[in-house]
């Protein structure tokens, strides 16, 4: 493991935090993608169609 | 002989059309994904274990690799927004609105990451984690348009309507970004001024500029990454709000 001084513990918590954080913005916008990916697919099993695609 | 009778759309409006862009950023998201994560792999590499300690600073330098990006980021995104806005209220552009609206959550996390890594790097160098200064109150005051941003797009039920709404907020609240840049020249502050972009060059030797270039570049082709992933997901959910209409018009 990499000695990094007395201040370790600045420097890891810094780190840790930006990765948890992106993390958590990738893992929200995958859960997103999912809720509206669904949303869609309900509507197309009900029949619902865009205008332009009926015709 | 052959008359025209309706001119041909330009190469830009049928790239920026909602479903020719849902086309065209498909096979582009694994890619950058890819290419993010192995320049993180190789920043990461080059900050650790190939980087020297500062004489001063000592190994708190390593954050730097990581709150410059952010603050940079922090920046871009908003200077994105701010262009997006123009082309929402100039040419009421629907890619622009959807552009504007993914682009915030994305500038507001930045943003705060860049306040939370200055802090953790403000503490062992500076000895206070936070100081009422021209360059961290503005970036604060960043962090606060875009929260507030993202409270305006929730407001409105109507994406149109709250886009031209949000884009003029978005213009006024660019005032701040050349506060930010020139906060450190402006007033005296704990922040110490620009040491990379300088009109005489980086003032920082290779083994530390090329990590920080390598970590910036890499943060940036996260954002693109997110970024048209996020835009892609909003031009499905308008998509799926506009369903729901015609749907809720058809019913007796």
């Amino acid at each position: 493991m990499i000695d990094l001084g007395p201040h370790a513990v600045f420097i890891v918590a810094a780190y840790l935090g930006v990765f948890v954080a992106i993390g958590v913005l990738i893992a929200l916008i995958v859960l997103d993608r999912r809720r509206v990916e669904k949303r869609l697919a309900r509507l197309e099993a009900q029949g619902v169609r865009r205008r332009s695609a009926a015709g | 002989m052959s008359f025209e009778t309706a001119q041909k759309p330009s190469w830009f409006a049928r790239l920026a059309h909602p479903g020719q862009f849902l086309a065209w950023t498909r096979p582009l998201l694994i890619p950058l994904a890819l290419l993010s994560a192995g320049l993180f792999a190789a920043g990461m590499y080059l900050a650790m274990f190939a980087s020297p300690e500062d004489y001063q600073m000592g190994d708190t330098v390593r954050i730097m690799y990581i709150h410059v990006p952010n603050a940079w980021l922090s920046q871009f995104v908003y200077a994105l927004m701010a262009v997006s806005a123009i082309g929402s209220l100039v040419w009421r552009h629907p890619m622009a609105d959807v552009s504007m609206k993914a682009a915030a959550p994305l500038g507001a996390v930045f943003t705060a990451l860049a306040l939370y890594t200055g802090a953790l790097w403000g503490r062992p160098t500076w000895g206070t984690f936070w100081e009422w200064d021209g360059r961290m109150t503005s970036t604060l005051v960043l962090l606060l348009i875009y929260l507030g941003i993202i409270a305006l797009w929730r407001a409105f039920e109507d994406p149109l309507r709250g886009g031209r709404v949000v884009a003029v907020f978005t213009l006024l609240g660019a005032l701040n970004i050349p506060i930010i840049k020139f906060s450190v020249d402006w007033w005296n502050t704990l922040h110490q001024p620009a040491s990379v972009f300088r009109p005489d060059g980086p003032r920082m030797p290779a083994s530390i500029l090329t990590p920080l270039l390598v970590m910036t570049l890499a943060f940036t082709v996260l954002f693109l990454t997110l970024h048209l992933a996020s835009m892609r997901t909003e031009i499905r959910r308008r998509r799926a709000v506009s369903l729901e209409r015609q749907r809720a018009a058809a019913q007796p």
